[in-house]
């Protein structure tokens, strides 16, 4: 796979296109870590959305899964959007490398995921009880093909912090998604921290612009 | 239409919020408690509305029931154990009525994402004869809270809004309005035959109040906020279908309605934006030529009961398929939906189904809901089944824990070493249950450890000196003092750990009576466990800091072996408040490190194992050092700067 921000021959943004045409609704799951932004992660997508004119609905738990625990977002958009929960997603976008697998079982046949190549190890892989998955295609392969891993903890940490990784990402998923470029860019000034901003744009630019 | 630059994404909550100040609330109050919380601290930001934290719930609708009776506009939200604890003024307020509008929030967690039980809250609408609403999204959380207040001072009622977790944490599209509602309070005229609730009054006052329901029944089946809400017509449909699709009703309120909206996209629905009192009248009208209800609810069937005694003569499903646990979904619905597409229904109608059925009744062919059916649906299709379910079981679990550096996991390491039965109490220190602390006996509600402890002790005395309860700082302002008072009053020697954190830390940090600083900001009155312990004649008190684990383990011995009861108020500020404040990071030595895993079993998560090599995580790393205190070998110490 090259780069994915060839719009050409994005199959993808096509046929979700298409979707929403219909009527449909494209759902994007986000997972990862507790701390590792999710909630900005959503909000920047949700409101990309909005300024594109859709109907849109986010949703993830709060409270005691916040504890270092697994966290899970979504975001839904289209015409019009009822549930804010999830069935099946059309993307999973993984935080952390592990939570690729963790909601595998929501992904659309031929679903994308992106996954950032970043490890953080959970207690349970302590005991001896369970392994890491270090070579996560391996697993990823059975599920999908559609799989795109990316470098973001590195990228951040050159660009100067690791928790723009996020918004790496999302730059990444931007590439799939009918939402115009200008929308992600108002999004982002609208919902990261002034102060954080020309960091934030430029780790969405990299993201954009990332080859597989 | 609202146009875009007035619109705003928001959870239910800070959609709340928004509607308060809309409404012109001017006193709110709350105890913080997941999925309520944020309502609170977003209405903080309104510096026109009085907002505070309350000790508990109960005092919460105490003081926003003051505000009402001189004629302020006034709010109180809880969770939906919450309302146990405030269930006294509760079912009171349904007599005395209202001055300025009342509005009581009950955030409820089908699913339980964050609490000890999943009650179904809307009973206390029934038993109280307060009118309940429930939203379906953000708008209809900002909406339905102005409407909540405009039925609250028509028919003199506090009036019930009810969430759920799905309603108050998701985020959805909101059209901001200004401010309505005039901010002049309606004038007190003293009224003790409305507001003193003796016998005598309150005799009279139930009978208005049966009345007043009466009246909300009424309004019930004629306000909008209970609608018919039709299908989009598919094109593609015969007339036959349609028609089929027709003699089916869906009643759903709530997070419910989105999902059978989804689910069931060609069949009417009646949706509850009001659901108690049940709009009778509108309901008959609905389901009159129908031959099939579906009742989409999560939890109780609270309105299928209800929908059943209106003996309608048609045959309603809903927990005949539904779970009465858990929180649902669009799949959840559409497994239904499927149930019906199986037998025919769609395609030969109602008569023709029931004609073959033994007891003429569908629900005897779909049966009830199996969730496995669902997932096992998605693994199919040409895949190594096999392959894929070994690797979704190979998934390491990643379950929330105690934070790297937390001082409840010093506390409760101690109290695993020493093997004692602990009564545990509502908090981030219920985590202490998972492996590898495992140190939990109970966690019962907000208060009861201590309460629990004395009934073990009175029930057999050889349980002296082997038992303690915990309890945290805000739970033990919410409820705890009273069952310490009754330990004293009844001559308890156990021992009470207050695990005084220095904050509300479970649901994000919030203030409390310990902190000296108020919900709005302003500085305030200290008020010390430790003060209040000796005041109400605890004559053993004492405060340790846990991170000093060796303190910490003789202070406990010491207690434990008295014929008195003691507090120990274990001391230390939760690391979410300051994180990282400290560059001096801990490391493991590893020509030292002998690998005997005591600081693995100690279930820090900045201590990792890879491949038995044992290593501290400098990122997660809150400096606390008490892993440098249990390693036997001396093999961790402090390094500068990571």
């Amino acid at each position: 796979m090259d780069s994915i921000n060839n719009n050409a021959d994005n199959k993808y943004l096509s046929a979700y296109e298409n979707k929403i045409k219909n009527g449909g609704i494209i759902s994007v799951l986000f997972s990862g870590v507790g701390g590792q932004g999710i909630l900005l992660a959503t909000s920047i997508m949700a409101h990309a959305c909005l300024y594109d004119g859709y109907d849109v609905k986010v949703t993830e738990v709060h409270g005691m899964a916040q504890r270092g625990g697994s966290v899970v977002g979504s975001v839904r958009f289209g015409k019009q959007v009822f549930s804010p929960i999830i069935s099946r997603a059309d993307i999973i976008v993984s935080l952390e490398k592990l939570e690729s697998l963790r909601y595998i079982d929501k992904l659309e046949n031929n679903g994308i995921i992106i996954i950032n190549d970043y490890e953080v190890l959970p207690i349970s892989v302590f005991g001896g009880d369970y392994t890491y998955p270090h070579e996560i295609s391996e697993k990823i392969k059975n599920f999908t093909s559609s799989y795109f891993i990316v470098k973001a903890f590195e990228t951040a940490q050159q660009i100067g912090s690791t928790k723009t990784m996020n918004v790496i990402l999302i730059g990444a998923l931007s590439n799939f998604l009918p939402v115009k470029a200008k929308s992600w860019i108002r999004s982002i000034e609208k919902v990261v921290p002034k102060k954080i901003l020309d960091l934030n744009l430029k780790a969405f630019e990299i993201g954009k612009n990332f080859k597989n | 239409m609202i146009l875009e630059k007035e619109k705003e994404i928001l959870t239910g909550n800070e959609a709340i919020a928004r509607g308060a100040y809309e409404a012109g609330v001017k006193v709110a109050t709350a105890y913080p408690g997941t999925p309520s919380t944020e309502i609170l601290e977003n209405i903080s930001k309104y510096k026109s509305i009085y907002s505070q934290w309350s000790v508990n719930e109960k005092v919460a609708m105490e003081v926003a029931a003051g505000a009402s009776i001189v004629g302020a506009r006034a709010l109180v939200a809880m969770k939906h154990v919450g309302l146990n604890v405030a269930a006294d003024p509760f079912m009171t307020l349904a007599y005395t009525g209202v001055n300025g509008g009342l509005v009581v929030i009950t955030a409820d967690d089908p699913g339980m994402h964050s609490s000890q039980n999943e009650q179904d809250n809307r009973y206390y609408s029934k038993m109280a004869k307060i009118p309940m609403l429930e939203p379906s999204d953000s708008q209809e959380c900002k909406d339905f809270l102005k409407a909540s207040y405009e039925i609250s001072e028509k028919f003199d009622i506090p009036v019930l809004l009810r969430t759920t977790t799905r309603i108050s944490h998701s985020r959805s599209v909101v059209g901001f309005k200004e401010v309505i509602a005039g901010n002049e309070n309606t004038p007190y005229i003293k009224n003790s035959a409305k507001y003193v609730m003796i016998p005598a009054y309150a005799q009279i006052r139930h009978k208005d109040l049966l009345a007043r329901w009466e009246k909300l029944k009424d309004y019930s089946s004629s306000s909008p906020l209970n609608r018919i809400v039709l299908p989009g017509r598919g094109i593609d449909k015969s007339d036959k279908i349609i028609k089929n699709f027709n003699s089916i009703g869906i009643i759903a309120s709530g997070a419910c309605y989105q999902f059978a909206k989804e689910a069931f996209p060609d069949v009417s629905i009646l949706k509850l934006g009001m659901p108690s009192p049940l709009p009778e009248a509108l309901i008959r009208n609905f389901l009159k030529d129908k031959n099939v209800a579906i009742i989409v609810e999560e939890l109780a069937p609270f309105i299928q009961e209800q929908v059943q005694s209106l003996d309608l003569n048609i045959e309603i499903i809903g927990k005949e398929f539904f779970p009465e646990d858990g929180e649902f979904n669009t799949m959840i619905v559409k497994a239904l939906y499927r149930k019906f597409e199986n037998i025919g229904y769609f395609e030969n109608g109602y008569k023709k189904v029931v004609e073959n059925i033994d007891n003429g009744r569908i629900s005897s062919l779909i049966g009830m809901y199996k969730e496995k059916a669902v997932i096992d649906n998605f693994i199919v299709e040409n895949k190594n089944i096999n392959e894929i379910k070994k690797i979704i079981s190979e998934i390491p679990p990643r379950p929330p824990v105690l934070c790297a550096g937390c001082s409840h996991r010093a506390v409760f390491n101690t109290l695993k070493k020493l093997k004692l039965m602990v009564m545990g109490d509502i908090g981030c220190y219920a985590l202490a249950v998972l492996p590898p602390l495992n140190t939990l006996d109970t966690t019962l509600c907000m208060g009861a450890g201590i309460g629990q402890a004395l009934g073990v002790e009175k029930s057999d005395p050889g349980y002296k000196g082997k038992v303690v309860s915990v309890i945290g700082d805000s739970t033990f302002f919410h409820s705890g003092i009273t069952s310490l008072i009754d330990n004293v009053f009844n001559k308890g020697t156990g021992l009470i750990l207050i695990l005084d954190n220095r904050i509300t830390a479970m649901t994000g940090l919030q203030t409390n009576p310990g902190i000296g600083r108020t919900l709005m900001g302003d500085s305030t009155t200290k008020v010390m466990p430790e003060n209040i312990a000796a005041a109400v004649g605890v004559k053993n008190v004492r405060v340790v800091n846990p991170y000093n684990i060796k303190a910490l383990e003789k202070a406990i011995k010491e207690e434990l072996a008295r014929d008195e009861l003691s507090v120990i108020v274990c001391r230390q500020e939760c690391v979410l408040i300051n994180k990282n404040k400290n560059n001096v990071k801990y490391h493991i030595n590893q020509e030292t490190c002998k690998k005997c895993g005591l600081c693995i079993k100690f279930g820090c998560p900045a201590i990792e194992n890879k491949d038995e090599n044992y290593a501290i995580n400098k990122f997660m790393c809150n400096s606390c050092g008490v892993c440098a205190e249990i390693c036997p070998c001396k093999s961790i110490t402090q390094k500068e700067n990571g």
